[in-house]
């Protein structure tokens, strides 16, 4: 490793100034558990943040997620293809749900993602989920607020209905839940209260007409009935040639403009510290923090200028002070 | 029966006819292939088979960019009617019986033959021979699709709903147990896939025909199986699948006719239990699995083509393929297998056998039939073959299943069959793939373009309208001079693209100490190294067979390895943007058509062009020893051929390869 190119600061720089060929070095020195490289990272964090960038970071963080089968790749292919044909530069961070068996995992679910090899602006990368069961890989919080300082959109792919979509809401500025018709899953979840309410609902396998038209009206009748309504729920098909791909696009980016910024950003860098927290520390780090709910409650009111490494930081002396 | 006794007749009062002899043979241009054909029948060949190379099986023209390196490589380049004039010249249609492995563009290359046929003055209800046309193995095994599964199957349909009513004596499709074998499939497995392939078929063309049709489709579909070497079980296994072949037919189909329940098939005996080392001893294996075939009259083979005894070494030469079709003559026409009925009529032990194996079958098959049939199964089947196959090498590496020459009796005399090196293997002129590039460029200029467009822009609504056959669109389409990839591409704009399952997800760990010790070693490495170390498998070009590429990249995750693999058939730049934007530490390349001397340069450079400079690049692959100097030349870091069968020796270079590139020292 050559530490002048793979400085952490020198990287969000490159991230802040956009330049795309960052992304792969930035995911390496996320992905590394060396004492060293923890100490990039920390400063590759603070190099993207609100108060270096002046701002949030300007991409787009959507989570796409559903369970396995429904089709999100054929439909990430497509986003991918409309969003670069609206000249938008896109990172995806596909989750592979493969459980770390022997410690090592198979990820391959990029190569459903169908995309033009030459081109720079397209950024896939593989994480395994690691040992927590349908959720994140350790690194994609920190990749996706990194990667959203340099390209107009960063999708966070993951696998599975229930648990996965709060993981995921707590990172992504829009949450897409894909579906399929036909399967009751999702309204069941959705009138049980098990599944979070998401901003977008999707419907692929459209050109199945009457189930898909069937499966529609039911998802906006379940979700008028929560006080929803203003969930989007778009139906597309990746059956050539490929449909609502361009309306979908459009629900994602209303729901970007409608949303509180800064807030959900907000929210997410202080999940992003409490995670990574109780990643390193563990139950017993958060019964120091007097339980999650506690923890979340204190992180709410601490100062919205810190960024991630300073809301560690805190939340370990907070322990200290507390133990 | 002899009239005066119980006992049957020990002989047959005539000698049976012996079944067709084939070789799969072809390569370089349609000009090569013919002579070859040619002296074949001069040798006492009794029909055709013809090997296609990978661009025609896949649908892509000789001058598309993936046909790269791979025009006339594992078979003939036929990218329009003039080819297949050429390839049939002097070859009188209405005598011979042809057989085609050909799958995703079978269509195409059925209709060209007819269009041929028709140019020699030969109807098409006059025509004999084979497509193989059966695309789930494609997904599960062999790779050459095309098309996603919907429409592929509606294509498969629709060959079989043409052929039966206009060339009433072609088998339009030869539902193959050939591949899974060879992808590791048990008896067991192979029995119970292959008949559900075959349920999923007959479903399939069942919407599409008039219902009193279907006699004649269950009468047309023949198999394409493979024998092992484990030929007593093999046997009891062809004898099974007839049975419930047979079953089938009358319950579920409504067959009257014995004879159109019949179990016909053709075979190519097994070649991945054919090793590299002491490759003369292939010779023997190839025999007794042509035994299997052929020993009970009841299930006999019809069509029977062998592999060479070098094929794990490369190409075979006409020489090589000649040896093995006189052990067919040999059998067929010395000994006095021909002259009795099935010698294992009344044989408690072969009953008992095929019962066994007929109760498992049947309840494998109720397992995909539970999973919405074949082609929705095609997930689940390909888990369950990567999971045989690492039992399989499994098994191989423990020594618990021999192989003779690997894992016992290795000490060997120097051969002479392979002493003069690379001598033995049949090279492709590397001028052919220009020359092809050429021609077909020339065939464009010099034909009649409005016609093309308009036959092309017919194929293309008939595909879209669903209810129409697109038979008759295709044969227009050839005979007005369109090419392979133009046929390909029309159906793939309206029917899409797809990447097949690659089964290595599911596959269970596992647990043995030596993968333990790998483990240790590959978190050290990757504690050194700040993070897990990453491997990409990758399969370049067209090559579809994804066996081994798949047994390493389970191996590696078992050895503790974040595992970038990403199926079959990937270009050089995108092999190039994975390894980039996944951060890899080393890369792995599976290459199996023989078309690593143009394939792993163009990936090096790409590799180079992304600014990868210091990630170690290994291959593997059917490679002579002459081309892996020559690749080590060009900077590849270690060679791996069929020789090589342990996987985790295989994973100790791999991990020692990144440690070394990273100055991490040897453990203590």
């Amino acid at each position: 490793m050559t530490p002048a190119s793979d400085d952490g600061r020198a990287l969000g720089d490159r991230l802040r100034s956009r330049d795309l060929s960052a992304a792969a070095p930035v995911l390496n020195m996320l992905e590394s558990r060396s004492p060293e490289a923890r100490a990039q990272t920390a400063a590759l964090l603070h190099a993207v943040s609100p108060a270096s960038v002046g701002g949030e970071a300007p991409g787009h963080v959507v989570g796409v997620t559903g369970p396995p089968g429904v089709g999100k790749s054929s439909l990430l292919s497509h986003l991918v293809e409309g969003w670069r044909g609206r000249g938008r530069s896109v990172a995806v961070l596909a989750v592979d749900p493969s459980s770390r068996r022997s410690g090592g995992a198979l990820l391959g679910d990029r190569a459903r993602i169908d995309v033009d090899p030459a081109d720079r602006a397209v950024f896939v990368r593989s994480m395994a989920a690691g040992n927590r069961l349908g959720g994140l890989a350790p690194s994609t919080r920190a990749a996706a607020s990194a990667l959203a300082a340099a390209f107009d959109v960063v999708v966070i792919e993951t696998v599975g209905v229930g648990q996965s979509e709060t993981e995921v809401a707590d990172v992504a500025d829009t949450v897409a839940v894909v579906v399929q018709p036909g399967s009751g899953d999702v309204l069941q979840f959705l009138k049980a209260g098990i599944m979070e309410i998401p901003d977008v609902l999707v419907v692929t396998k459209a050109d199945l007409g009457r189930v898909a038209t069937r499966a529609l009206s039911d998802l906006r009748s379940a979700l008028r009935a929560l006080g929803a309504q203003d969930t989007a729920v778009v139906a597309v098909s990746s059956v050539s040639p490929p449909a609502g791909i361009d309306d979908l696009i459009d629900a994602l980016d209303a729901h970007r403009q409608s949303l509180d910024l800064p807030a959900r950003r907000l929210r997410a860098r202080r999940m992003h510290a409490l995670a990574d927290f109780s990643a390193e520390h563990g139950e017993r780090g958060l019964r120091a923090l007097g339980g999650r709910r506690a923890a979340e409650k204190w992180l709410a009111e601490q100062d919205p200028g810190l960024d991630v490494p300073a809301l560690e930081e805190a939340l370990g002396e907070r322990t200290a002070q507390r133990g | 029966m002899d009239p005066m006794s119980d006992t049957p007749l020990p002989r047959l009062s005539e000698r049976d006819r012996p079944w067709l002899m084939r070789t799969y043979a072809g390569h370089s241009d349609a000009k090569r292939s013919n002579e070859l054909y040619r002296r074949n029948l001069e040798k006492g060949q009794t029909g055709l088979s013809v090997a296609f190379d990978l661009p025609t099986q896949t649908g892509y023209d000789p001058d598309h960019e993936l046909a790269n390196g791979e025009v006339g490589k594992v078979g003939v380049s036929i990218a329009h009617v003039g080819d297949m004039r050429t390839l049939l010249d002097g070859i009188p249609l209405d005598q011979m019986n042809t057989s085609m492995t050909i799958n995703a563009t079978a269509a195409w290359l059925l209709a060209l033959y007819v269009v041929v046929a028709e140019e020699q003055g030969v109807p098409q209800d006059r025509l004999q021979g084979t497509t193989q046309n059966d695309i789930l193995k494609e997904y599960l095994s062999r790779g050459t699709y095309a098309f996603p599964p919907g429409p592929s199957m509606r294509l498969i349909a629709d060959t079989i709903a043409y052929t039966v009513t206009q060339v009433p004596k072609w088998n339009p499709i030869n539902i193959c147990s050939y591949h899974l074998q060879e992808a590791g499939a048990t008896p067991v497995q192979e029995i119970a896939f292959t008949m559900s392939n075959a349920i999923a078929v007959l479903d399939a063309v069942r919407e599409r025909v008039p219902e009193e049709l279907m006699e004649d489709v269950f009468g047309r579909i023949s198999f394409f199986v493979n024998a092992g070497v484990r030929f007593v079980e093999e046997h009891a296994k062809l004898r099974a699948m007839a049975q419930l072949w047979d079953e089938l037919g009358r319950e579920r189909y409504g067959v009257q006719d014995d004879k159109k329940r019949r179990f016909r098939y053709g075979v190519q005996v097994n070649s991945l239990g054919l090793t590299e080392v002491q490759p003369e001893n292939n010779v023997y294996r190839i025999a007794l699995e042509a035994l299997a075939v052929t020993l009970g009259r009841g299930t006999r083979a019809r069509a029977v083509q062998l592999p060479a005894w070098n094929e794990a070494l490369g190409l075979p030469r006409p020489w090589d393929q000649q040896w093995s079709l006189r052990l067919q003559q040999i059998l067929a026409y010395e000994t006095d297998l021909l002259e009795y009925p099935d010698i294992f009529e009344g044989s408690k032990v072969m009953d008992a056998l095929v019962t066994e194996l007929l109760s498992a079958a049947k309840e494998e098959m109720t397992h995909v039939a539970e999973l919405g049939g074949a082609v929705d199964g095609v997930d689940y089947m390909k888990g369950a073959l990567v999971e045989s196959q690492r039992e399989r090498f499994s098994r191989i590496e423990a020594g618990e299943q021999t192989v003779v020459g690997i894992n016992r009796f290795t000490s060997s005399e120097p051969s002479p069959l392979t002493a003069d090196g690379d001598a033995g293997i049949l090279v492709v002129d590397s001028r052919v793939e220009a020359e092809q590039r050429e021609a077909v460029s020339r065939w464009r200029s010099e034909r009649d373009q409005a016609g093309v467009d308009a036959a092309l822009k017919e194929l293309a609504r008939v595909a879209r309208s669903d209810e129409e056959n697109v038979m008759p669109a295709t044969i227009t389409a050839a005979r007005a001079g369109a090419t392979t990839g133009e046929w390909a591409q029309t159906l793939r704009e309206v029917f899409g693209e797809y990447r097949a399952p690659t089964g290595v997800g599911e596959a269970a760990a596992l647990p043995s100490e030596e993968v333990a010790e790998l483990r240790e070693e590959v978190e050290r490495v990757s504690d050194a190294l700040g993070r897990r170390l990453k491997f990409l498998v990758g399969k370049p070009g067209l090559d579809g067979h994804s066996n081994g590429a798949e047994q390493i990249a389970v191996r590696a995750r078992d050895a503790g390895m974040d595992v970038v693999y990403e199926g079959i058939r990937l270009t050089p730049s995108q092999i190039a943007t994975s390894a980039a934007q996944e951060g890899v530490h080393i890369i792995g390349l599976s290459i199996l058509s023989g078309s690593h001397r143009e394939l792993i340069p163009t990936v090096l450079k790409a590799l180079r062009d992304a600014g990868i400079e210091d990630v170690p690049v290994v291959v593997g692959g059917i490679i002579p020893e002459a081309d892996a100097a020559w690749l080590r030349e060009a900077g590849v870091a270690s060679v791996y051929t069929p020789k090589d069968w342990d996987l985790n020796r295989m994973m100790r270079d791999i991990i020692e390869l990144v440690a070394a590139r990273h100055g991490i020292a040897a453990p203590a």
